[in-house]
């Protein structure tokens, strides 16, 4: 079998594969890709955590990565819908630009 | 090495490789599109796990919905931003950040006290959509987060639509 910290030892590369996206990209959705990659690699962690100790016993790591969808299904409408706002009213999606709530 | 190992070797290379490519490729329709083969490799870890409504979850909302939604925003936004302009001119400095993150992840996770716990077996008992879905509505199981998350996605619809929509004679 798979041991458990196989998955785990992917869920953090993929974790940081997306740190980096979000520290380096300047595009705006480029970084929102980088924190969906950051969720996934969450998720792989909650299921395979669940899988391995608690499958048995309850569903608490399914519900977990369930609400997690959810959160990043609201987060991409919400985050592609302000960038679009942005782009429209400033002409430009590069987060080193948009600072207009800089002091 | 078991058949399993080695589907999960080769879809845990696919789905590093695909990353790295989304985080280094210039053309952000190519990235968009290597994000695609990551979720893909997610989706086939999930089944590897046995967790066989997630691996529909996954298809469904994030390649078919969120993926999609990602390509769309892209279109729209094309000459936003030069393509030789897409990552940071620092980006050695975070290269390094992120593999100092990784060092200290994987450092976290071999010193773990409980360390046996890595190398435990699956645990029994397949999983049944069925028994997600009664749990789901069960007042003693999870009703109070499932109904969180349908408030949440109805907000993010109200505000989605709030902000989307265009204010006109508002100052521009």
């Amino acid at each position: 079998m798979i041991p458990l910290y196989w998955f785990l030892v992917l869920s953090a590369i993929l974790f940081c594969i997306g740190l980096y996206a979000v520290i380096t990209r300047r595009n705006t959705i480029a970084i929102l890709m980088g924190i969906e990659l950051m969720l996934n690699a969450a998720n792989i962690n909650l299921i395979a955590f669940w899988r391995y100790l608690y499958a048995g016993s309850n569903l608490d790591g399914v519900i977990f990565a369930l609400i997690v969808f959810a959160a990043a299904a609201a987060e991409v409408a919400v985050g592609l819908g302000l960038i679009l706002s942005a782009y429209r009213s400033k002409e430009t999606i590069v987060a080193n630009d948009l600072d207009t709530l800089k002091g | 090495m078991t058949t399993m190992q080695l589907i999960f070797l080769i879809t845990a290379a696919v789905t590093i490789f695909a990353g790295v490519m989304m985080v280094s490729v210039r053309k952000l329709l190519h990235a968009a599109l290597w994000l695609i083969l990551v979720f893909f490799g997610v989706a086939v870890i999930f089944g590897l796990l046995e967790a066989s409504f997630l691996v529909i979850i996954q298809i469904v909302l994030y390649i078919g919905a969120i993926a999609i939604l990602i390509v769309f925003a892209i279109m729209l936004t094309q000459n936003a931003i030069d393509d030789t302009y897409q990552t940071s001119r620092r980006w050695l400095v975070t290269a390094v950040v992120a593999v100092i993150a990784l060092a200290g992840i994987l450092l976290a996770l071999f010193t773990w006290p409980q360390g046996q716990a890595l190398t435990s077996t699956l645990a029994g008992g397949q999983q049944d959509i069925a028994a997600i879905g009664l749990a789901l509505l069960d007042p003693e199981g999870y009703l109070i987060p499932f109904e969180i998350a349908s408030i949440l996605l109805l907000a993010a619809l109200i505000g989605g639509i709030y902000v989307g929509i265009e204010h006109k004679g508002e100052e521009k």
